[in-house]
């Protein structure tokens, strides 16, 4: 009889004879969000190690802004991180004012500031969209986007483009924020507020959501400090930790604000469900920024004086700024000429998709996705 | 402890390791002996609380003539980064310890300046290229390095302003 069969065949790990399965997850994978390559070695279900290969988008940025003077590096550098350009753009040129010397207004740092935090919820809400959809929620994904394009049209009413900008010129901003402009993002604000409510009702504390991204990716402290780990990932686990607090720059030690940090409520302290209620909430304290220097924008010029031609005299600088993937860093040698003899470019991606293969050892495939959609990589930054 | 305090320790420390001061904005930064990296950085993880390692990465003088591998620990308890210079000879086998086992965040970084430098590093788990394909021709970030014509057959685009480049390659970049 058939069952005689089966009972009589042995199962078990001893006698049944497995092979570990080799997969290639990407190049061009939904859930790899961009040209990342993760060769995943499984064991049944079960991911025995899974090695990155980055480099799909590499472009040699470094050798790229070594070519060109000082001004035409900025489109390059919104390239990066393409969802966060405000914030990359801003990096660069804190870098360069402070090899030349240029003072920016104070009516450039408002706005610098105003849009970067704008660029900020933007860049959350697409990682909540998109991480939404590797979980299988497509309503995030249309919410998440829906309310970013607000931020694109203004955005767009701002500099004319509605992904890469520009925006951010060295000493200033690229053009002047006007009233109506203001009265859009006051707009948005209004808006905007109680939807971040909505989002973390219908994701965040979603049964299914929670299940799938609790305990799983436990990135601790150690293991941040180790791999160099900045952003959300550090505060996701626990460290309270935000240069826009602890190393100032820009006005934002004039504005009141709280950094979120995970505090393990769903689950393990630094898993994926940490890091994503990081985001969110971050959002909030991103439009907190925004309304407590909306109204005060001062009256001046919005760009420093001086001409297109950037020329520092010999030097180094270095600047740090908390972009939404974490900390971007900006090294930058001159040696007295127009373009720059040197610009590096620390990527905050670089290092958090090199943790990938030590926290999703041993997780099930599946849970592979939610890690990595809980990194919020962007490969062009990874890249280069 | 502000940056000099940590100078100052560190100095006290290495007297042979720490060859001297360079100016940088917004601080100064270290220049160190090839041979003492290794330990400089033990010393700053294990009793100087530099928790991490921001970057690492390299620099051509083909000047003076030069290689250097430029190091930014960080610490969060004194909240602030410290940048560390090892000049290496201009060679093609120039040579540093790596420090992926003090920090792992160096695995990376080092494989990127080897790839973009040529720069070895002893001891390293997995040297191989990361960003550049496994069978590229040469360091690009070496100032004299010539892009390639070809690339397994494959015309490399090339154009920063001049037209006359870009043969077969559909990349010619707009003005910004």
């Amino acid at each position: 009889m058939a069952s005689d069969f089966i009972s009589s065949v042995p199962v078990g790990k001893e006698t049944l004879r497995t092979d570990e399965l080799l997969l290639n997850m990407g190049p061009q994978h939904p859930s790899t969000h961009g040209v990342l390559r993760v060769i995943v070695i499984t064991d049944g279900e079960i991911v025995k190690e899974a090695r990155p290969e980055i480099g799909y988008l590499h472009r040699c940025f470094e050798k790229h802004a070594e070519n060109v003077d000082y001004v035409a590096v900025s489109p390059y550098v919104d390239r990066l991180d393409y969802l966060a350009s405000m914030n990359n753009a801003m990096g660069y040129a804190i870098a360069v004012e402070s090899l030349a010397g240029i003072e920016v207004p104070r009516r450039a740092e408002y706005i610098r500031v105003i849009v970067s935090e704008l660029q900020r919820i933007a860049s959350h809400l697409m990682s909540y969209g998109t991480y939404g959809l590797d979980m299988g929620a497509f309503t995030a994904f249309m919410y998440g986007f829906r309310d970013r394009e607000m931020i694109l049209d203004i955005f767009e009413k701002l500099s004319g483009a509605r992904l890469l900008y520009n925006y951010m010129w060295i000493g200033g901003a690229y053009r002047d924020i006007t009233p109506e402009i203001i009265k859009q993002i006051k707009d948005f604000l209004v808006y905007f507020k109680p939807q971040v409510e909505e989002y973390n009702n219908l994701v965040t504390y979603n049964k299914i959501f929670t299940e799938r991204t609790r305990d799983i990716g436990v990135i601790d402290l150690n293991t941040c400090y180790t791999y160099g780990l900045t952003g959300v990932m550090l505060r996701g686990a626990g460290l309270k930790w935000d240069l826009r607090k602890d190393h100032p720059y820009s006005i934002y030690k004039e504005v009141e604000f709280e950094v979120p940090v995970g505090t393990g409520q769903m689950g393990t302290l630094g898993d994926c469900w940490d890091r994503h209620i990081v985001r969110m909430k971050e959002m909030i304290q991103s439009i907190r920024i925004i309304e407590q220097l909306i109204d005060g924008i001062p009256e001046g010029p919005y760009r420093a004086k001086g001409g297109k031609v950037i020329k520092p005299p010999a030097g180094e600088a270095y600047s740090r700024t908390e972009c939404p993937r974490g900390e971007l860093g900006f090294y930058i040698i001159s040696d007295g000429t127009g373009k720059p003899f040197r610009v590096r470019c620390k990527s905050p991606c670089f290092m958090n998709i090199s943790t990938l293969d030590e926290i999703s050892r041993g997780v099930m495939v599946a849970d592979l996705v939610a890690t990595i959609g809980s990194l919020d990589i962007v490969l062009g930054e990874v890249d280069r | 402890m502000t940056n000099d305090e940590i100078f100052l320790k560190l100095s006290e420390r290495f007297p042979q390791g720490i060859l001297g001061k360079e100016e940088t904005k917004p601080d100064c930064s270290l220049k160190v002996d090839p041979s003492a990296i290794h330990e400089v950085l033990k010393f700053l993880r294990d009793e100087l609380n530099f928790e991490t390692l921001h970057c690492v990465t390299g620099i051509d003088y083909p000047a003076l003539p030069a290689l250097c591998v430029l190091y930014h620990p960080g610490s969060y308890t004194h909240k602030t980064i410290i940048a560390l210079k090892v000049y290496l000879p201009r060679t093609d086998d120039a040579k540093v310890s790596s420090v992926t086992d003090l920090y792992k965040a160096a695995n990376w970084h080092e494989r990127e300046t080897y790839d973009m430098y040529g720069i070895q590093f002893t001891n390293h788990p997995d040297l191989r290229r990361i960003l550049c394909p496994e069978d590229w021709v040469g360091f690009p970030l070496r100032k004299d390095y010539v892009t390639p014509d070809y690339y397994n057959g494959m015309p490399v685009p090339l154009s920063f302003g001049d037209d006359s480049a870009a043969e077969g390659g559909s990349t010619k970049e707009g003005a910004h």
